[in-house]
């Protein structure tokens, strides 16, 4: 009886954070001359095909992936080292250093925005340059280095200290050290918080939408898409973007799923 | 965990691979040589030909001539075009302005003189539309397009066609109201139901109007901009006041849509302009841009597609009869008599109006008492929580 | 050690973006137009002070409600055997995979009067509820795009708790409902604390959904600060003013959060 309940509220619960995805999706193959949203009108692949011939919003699209793959690079390289000379700090300063560090994340992410946005624009008038992708870029590191460090973070903490000593004192460079001893330890955290870096920078739309200029990244052109005249076009992009979220997890759940069975079958040798 | 990165990249590289390939099948060959120059352009969303539907696309069309790029971004109010050129830090070369807003930026220097000679096909723009009051001299701007405010409405919910602002404030419509969300022309709209001037440096009057527009929200759906094409299309609206070239798309494509300009009160006549803000980083190119925009030719495509009416009569002789002949986009000398044009305000006014503008959409009947006592609230409830808590484990350390 | 150096960029990088730009913000705070201080722009923040109860108050019940929604539910998936968990995690995160502004629109579509909802509504003969453009509505799109806020760093505290502690409780002789009461709330506590703040702060500040949903009456202070730096009423120093009021709020309110929070681990639990 008790399974059956629960079984029943999880499914309540999943077709609410289902609905809204499933109909924006039945929706994007409606065949609609009046752009209506809630009628049925037989199905057709046209607002995809309008979609690919929108060159506004590839070239969103391409601004996007260049600014989460740079973001995500150099605030992964930038907050692993942070978090090796932060992990060697004493507890007071390293108390202050993290939780000033952290503020990105626990500031309401207007607040960050607009803040940013007075920076550059005071930084823009200096130098005489203007906001746009590079502006987004630094905005973007910004806020993902907290979350880089803190996946850093618990793996340099588990890691042996004296490991690091020992390749020292049998002559390694600290450099060469760092690359034979430490790196391979903590290389979960960083792909961890790399990933993440990766996925905010391209879900992020409050800051880009402060700090962007005229540059326009996706989240921000589907904004002035709903400020617009909405046209099923915004159904199909979602579509397409659930899809490929959908087949990416699902080939790594399927890879993991499949290396877990080949373990088994080598133990159980 | 490597398998997953490994599997991660290949797939960014793929869907980038997908979306840089798509827009390099997007472009057509140049008949110009390319320049490698991209100019900034900021307009009002759904003002361009767009190429949807066979029309011509502009911008592509712009870019196949004369080799140069366009990034075409848009905005939804004059207000917001002026708070993203002052604040956000973005240069743009072309800009769209309408006429109280582009005498506001060239007495804020915010503008620069055009070189005429560059813009050949001003030649074309009719002499009713040039050395308008926004820009005495013409030198920092060309007209776009002229329009003037009227409503929308339903036919089957609304029977007869409105000929007062007063239908907005008709309490049968409660909730199916839409109203502009902009300060002049919500306000506007107020001003001249209460027979003032849109133009009043009377603060008394604004605040009048201000008042009125309180009266109103409890019967608005909701305060937008071009968000109304959709609320009116699928019935979620039944009245909305909106710009004479939108009935392009509304009234054509909808049989139960109608428009109508409120004859009683009059309404307001508006012209919007190309400017190149003082910033601009490619001036000659973006002169080049408001050229071609005033090709009689491009003007007559780009005007039958976006609906509002076109100030060259070159543009007009080249489009359809059924469009120039209809009394929407081309309404009689009558209407145009009886209609004000926006000027700017003085700029103590304008803080005032953005002040009363956020009162009439936020509601600012609070006082900064109540904000006190919440934050002291919040602080003495987190210091009797440290107290207790300190107590409780000093009581604990005891045992 | 040497590798205290290695921070150095880290801080540098810290200064310049992080620090110095919540100066500015006070320093736009303080100042008027000509670069004068006043402190004319906290006292009118004062006047807004509706908008603030009402986002705090939207706030709080769309973190009520996600509580409410999202415990079960991530007790649930903690029972449930190893396998499906996996799954079933991830089907929770599904959804924030797509961009909010999306979803929240598709809930536009669905809410609507003449939207998805009501005409099935009226299809199976049933009355037509109005729901877009209320509170109600603003509040409905802030449990929904936040749920999985609340519901993941839930999961991963409710995951750890060892199940011969509860064993334990029960052969002491403890009912179910108390050993839920005595054990397992207080044992989640690290992961609520971490749920309520976030999905208090963004839900606190979004000006998104308000202006999606909320129609005319229903905005919040997110849209009045957006209002004021790239909307209809340009006022950087009054936006400045209004920010930093909000901060403080925030900082308190997580503030008195963490004190409820017994080892100090909220932030674990954020990272699943």
């Amino acid at each position: 009886m008790k399974k059956v309940i629960s079984r029943i509220y999880m499914a309540i619960i999943f077709v609410f954070l289902y609905a809204p995805i499933v109909i924006l999706v039945l929706f994007s193959f409606n065949d609609s001359d009046t752009k209506s949203r809630a009628v049925w009108s037989g199905f057709s692949l046209r607002w995809y095909q309008k979609l690919f011939s929108n060159g506004e919003l590839l070239n969103a699209l391409r601004n996007t992936l260049i600014i989460a793959v740079v973001a995500a690079i150099a605030a992964t390289v930038l907050g692993t080292v942070a978090a090796i000379g932060i992990n060697s700090m004493k507890k007071w300063p390293k108390r202050f250093v993290m939780s000033v560090g952290n503020l990105p994340m626990v500031n309401p992410e207007i607040v960050t925005g607009i803040s940013l946005l007075l920076l550059f624009v005071f930084g823009a008038r200096l130098l005489h340059v203007e906001l746009g992708i590079f502006s987004v870029i630094l905005a973007h590191i910004t806020f993902c280095l907290p979350y880089v460090i803190l996946s850093v973070m618990p793996k340099l903490r588990q890691m042996d200290n004296s490991l690091f000593e020992a390749a020292q004192d049998l002559g390694c460079t600290p450099i060469h050290s760092f690359f034979k001893v430490v790196f391979p330890e903590i290389l979960p955290g960083i792909i961890t918080g790399a990933v993440m870096a990766f996925t905010l920078s391209i879900d992020d739309f409050v800051i880009s939408y402060f700090t962007s200029g005229t540059t326009q990244t996706l989240p921000v052109y589907i904004y002035s898409m709903t400020r617009k005249r909405v046209s099923p076009e915004i159904n199909a992009l979602s579509t397409l973007l659930f899809g490929t979220i959908l087949v990416l997890l699902l080939v790594i759940n399927f890879s993991k799923k499949r290396s877990n069975d080949v373990k088994e079958k080598e133990e159980a040798r | 965990m490597k398998k997953i990165l490994s599997l991660f990249l290949s797939s960014l590289l793929l869907v980038s691979c997908f979306a840089l390939s798509a827009s390099a099948e997007q472009e057509e060959p140049l008949e110009a040589e390319d320049t490698g120059i991209t100019i900034n352009v900021y307009n009002w969303g759904e003002y361009i030909s767009d190429g949807s539907d066979g029309t011509m696309n502009v911008n592509q069309e712009f870019t196949k001539r004369t080799g140069i790029h366009v990034n075409y971004t848009t905005f939804d109010t004059n207000e917001s075009l002026y708070s993203k050129l002052v604040s956000g830090g973005a240069s743009y070369d072309v800009i769209f302005p309408s006429d109280y807003m582009v005498a506001r930026m060239i007495e804020e220097g915010m503008l620069q003189k055009l070189d005429f000679s560059n813009i050949p096909n001003y030649k074309y723009i009719d002499e009713d539309y040039r050395d308008l009051a926004y820009d005495p001299q013409n030198e920092y701007s060309v007209p776009y397009t002229w329009g003037v405010v009227g409503i929308f409405y339903n036919k089957n919910y609304v029977k007869e066609a409105p000929t007062s602002w007063d239908v907005l404030w008709d309490d049968q419509y409660q909730g199916k109201i839409l109203m502009f969300d902009n300060p002049r022309d919500a306000f506007g709209i107020a001003q001249k139901r209460l027979g003032y001037s849109f133009n009043s440096t009377d603060m008394a009057e604004w605040q009048e109007a201000a008042e009125l527009l309180k009266e109103q929200k409890p019967l608005v759906q909701a305060y937008v901009m071009d968000q109304i094409f959709d609320k009116m299309e699928i019935g979620e609206a039944w009245l909305a006041p909106y710009y004479a070239g939108d009935a392009a798309v509304l009234v054509e494509e909808n049989d139960s849509i109608g428009f109508s300009i409120p004859t009683e009160e009059g309404t307001n006549f508006f012209v919007d302009a190309m400017c190149i803000p003082a910033d601009a980083q490619h001036k000659a190119e973006a002169e080049a841009y408001i050229n071609f925009l005033c090709d009689p030719e491009i003007a007559a495509a780009n005007m039958e597609y976006v609906g509002y009416s076109t100030p060259e009569s070159a543009a007009k002789e080249l489009m359809d009869e059924e469009i120039t002949s209809n009394p929407i986009y081309y309404p009689s000398q009558e209407i145009i008599d009886n209609s004000e044009v926006f000027l700017t305000l003085p700029s103590e006014i304008n803080e005032k109006v953005d002040k009363l503008w956020i009162e009439v959409k936020m509601g600012s009947s609070g006082s900064t008492a109540t904000l006190i006592v919440v934050l002291l609230g919040f602080l003495l409830l987190y210091i009797v929580i440290v107290i207790t808590k300190t107590i409780k484990r000093k009581r604990m350390n005891r045992y | 050690m040497k590798s205290k150096a290695l921070s150095a960029p880290y801080i540098v990088w810290m200064c310049i973006f992080i620090i110095v730009p919540l100066f500015l913000v006070a320093y736009f705070a303080f100042t008027d137009k000509t670069g004068a201080f006043t402190l004319e722009n906290i006292i009118q923040v004062g006047q807004y002070s509706d908008v603030f109860l009402r986002s705090i108050w939207m706030g709080a019940l769309a973190t009520l409600f996600s509580l409410v929604l999202g415990y079960p539910l991530a007790y649930i998936i903690s029972r449930s055997s190893l396998r499906h968990q996996s799954v079933l995690i991830m089907l929770v995160m599904l959804p924030m995979w797509m961009n909010f502004l999306l979803r929240t629109y598709a809930w536009m579509t669905l809410l609507e009067d003449n939207g998805m909802i009501n005409n099935f509504l009226a299809a199976i003969g049933l009355p037509r509820l109005h729901m877009i453009n209320t509170a109600g509505a603003v509040v409905f799109g802030m449990v929904y795009d936040y749920l999985p806020f609340m519901i993941l760093p839930l999961y991963t505290v409710l995951m750890k708790i060892d199940r011969s502690v509860i064993e334990a409780a029960q052969d002491l002789g403890a009912n179910s409902r108390k050993v839920f009461l005595k054990v397992t709330v207080p044992m989640s506590m690290p992961g609520i604390i971490s749920g309520i703040t976030m999905v208090f702060v963004p839900a606190v500040s979004t000006f998104i959904i308000s202006k999606m949903l909320g129609g005319g009456s229903n905005l919040l202070i997110g849209d009045l600060i957006d209002m004021q730096f790239l909307g209809n009423a340009y006022n950087p120093y009054l936006g400045s003013a209004i920010s930093l009021v909000l901060m403080v709020l925030i900082l308190i309110c997580m503030g008195i959060m963490n004190q409820f929070d017994e080892d100090g681990s909220a932030e674990g639990g954020m990272m699943p």
